[in-house]
């Protein structure tokens, strides 16, 4: 009995293969099951202030040029902020596709700062599916501004330090996530009340409003803040606009400040109280 | 007994025979070339699925189109992000008909492949020439042929209009083996 319902399964079987008759068919069945890396969670490598888990590809430069103008509340007299700026520049080279090396300068307490960043696991689609993306971020800061007489400091005590752990996923063609826990230390503080580490974690999304335009949104709550100044929590909101090579970001942000130990720990604008300052970055790559 | 293993065997034998009539390749290869005031942009594909079906004439084609590697990673991101959309189109597909497939010979034969090609979820009727060469081991597919961007609705924005050919130039090469299940 076995045999003849293995047979009839087999007739079956023998059947369905001859029946397929539409070659597009057969092709899709011949298609091997590869993984597929999810791309372009966010359009560039920053959300706003703070880094995405995008890096650039090997052997490609990026070069952005970042501003940060005064607080809109400022007035007419200031034109709203624009006659203040800080500015940012900073050449990004991947050095593989998974390893990106940053070197930048910021006007706010002439701050030159080298970072690192690793992609360590990709999101990832069909076989060997992976839920979300991680990268690793590792900067260094150093303050070169010329102390105030009585208030003199060593190199070391001119350097800062960010470890961040980069968690995104995009959940579709439009809308992606990412969750920045974030350790700052400070090798010398303003007051002693102030922490040497703080710990903060950046929440970041970015929702495509079409192919080529997308609204970002960036939020850091601290866990610990600096005592010597009114320091509250960076709030910055952009838009991405892509042309090319180039992105471009305007930005809505409670700080005018652009480096991790800068934006997520000091600063004190109260973004409900009208103090946004308007900014962009103008990224392109070569 | 016997007679079910007769059976058994005549079907299997039948499915043989019935497969062995069409030609598939898993590494077909398809370049394009995009030649605008700008750059030009180039792109390989040697993952193309293509068969063959010689006792019809027809032939069908399937494309990843997340396998066309460009010479930057940007362009690839563009490709797929912007211009293909291959999250929601990930493939592309060719369905049609060798016109004169009977008169492919073991040298190199002119022939006219007829159908309909979707891109982008766009579907329409081309006609390409070919070069095909036919033995009882392999059927192979040379040529190239042209595709304007805007019939599979695929937009170009003004400003990288310089940067991007209205007219693509695809040129592909597959060689199919008999095909057995």
């Amino acid at each position: 009995m076995k045999k003849i319902f293995l047979t009839i399964f087999l007739i079956i079987v023998n059947l369905q293969v001859n029946a397929q008759d539409d070659l597009l068919d057969l092709l899709d069945s011949e298609t091997p099951k590869t993984e597929n890396i999810v791309s372009a969670t966010f359009k560039g490598t920053r959300i706003v202030n703070g880094h995405s888990i995008e890096n650039r590809k090997k052997k490609e430069l990026e070069f952005i040029i970042a501003h940060r103008f005064g607080a809109i509340n400022t007035g007419f007299e200031e034109l709203f902020g624009l006659d203040i700026s800080n500015i940012r520049f900073s050449f990004e080279y991947g050095l593989t596709d998974n390893l990106t090396a940053g070197l930048s300068r910021a006007s706010v307490e002439k701050t030159y700062e080298g970072f690192l960043k690793y992609s360590l696991v990709k999101q990832k689609t069909g076989a060997n599916s992976f839920p979300f993306a991680i990268s690793l971020f590792g900067s260094i800061a150093a303050k070169s501004q010329k102390a105030i007489p009585g208030f003199e400091r060593s190199f070391a005590e001119s350097l800062f330090y960010t470890a961040q752990v980069l968690i995104a996923k995009k959940l579709n063609s439009s809308v992606s996530f990412q969750l920045t826990p974030t350790y700052i230390h400070r090798n010398l503080t303003a007051i002693d009340a102030d922490p040497h580490d703080i710990f903060a974690i950046g929440i970041g999304t970015r929702v495509k409003l079409s192919k080529r335009v997308s609204l970002n949104a960036e939020y850091f709550p601290q866990f610990d803040k600096l005592k010597s100044i009114d320091a509250r929590n960076s709030l910055a909101f952009g838009i991405d606009i892509e042309t090319g090579g180039h992105v471009f970001q305007i930005i809505l942000a409670n700080s005018r400040r652009m480096l991790e130990k800068a934006f997520i720990t000091e600063t004190t604008g109260n973004f409900f109280g009208g103090d946004i300052h308007l900014g962009f970055n103008l990224s392109r790559t070569f | 007994m016997k007679i079910i293993y007769t059976l058994l065997f005549c079907f299997l034998f039948v499915s043989i025979t019935n497969s062995q009539e069409r030609f598939l390749t898993k590494n077909g290869a398809i370049t394009f070339f995009s030649a605008a005031a700008m750059e030009d942009i180039k792109a390989d594909n040697n993952q193309v699925l293509s068969i063959i079906d010689a006792s019809s004439g027809k032939m069908a084609i399937s494309i990843l189109m997340k396998s066309f590697m460009f010479e930057k990673a940007l362009m690839q991101e563009h490709f797929n992000e912007n211009y293909v959309e291959s999250d929601k189109f990930p493939k592309a597909t060719f369905k049609g008909d060798i016109v004169n497939f009977e008169s492919i010979k073991d040298t190199d034969t002119k022939v006219t492949v007829k159908g309909t090609m979707t891109i982008h979820g766009i579907s329409k009727e081309i006609i390409i020439d070919a070069t095909m060469n036919r033995t009882d081991k392999q059927i192979t597919a040379i040529g190239e042929f042209y595709l304007a961007v805007a019939d599979f609705n695929i937009e170009i924005p003004a400003v990288v209009s310089d940067n991007i050919a209205k007219k693509i130039k695809v040129n592909f090469e597959f060689n199919h083996k008999p095909y057995k299940k």
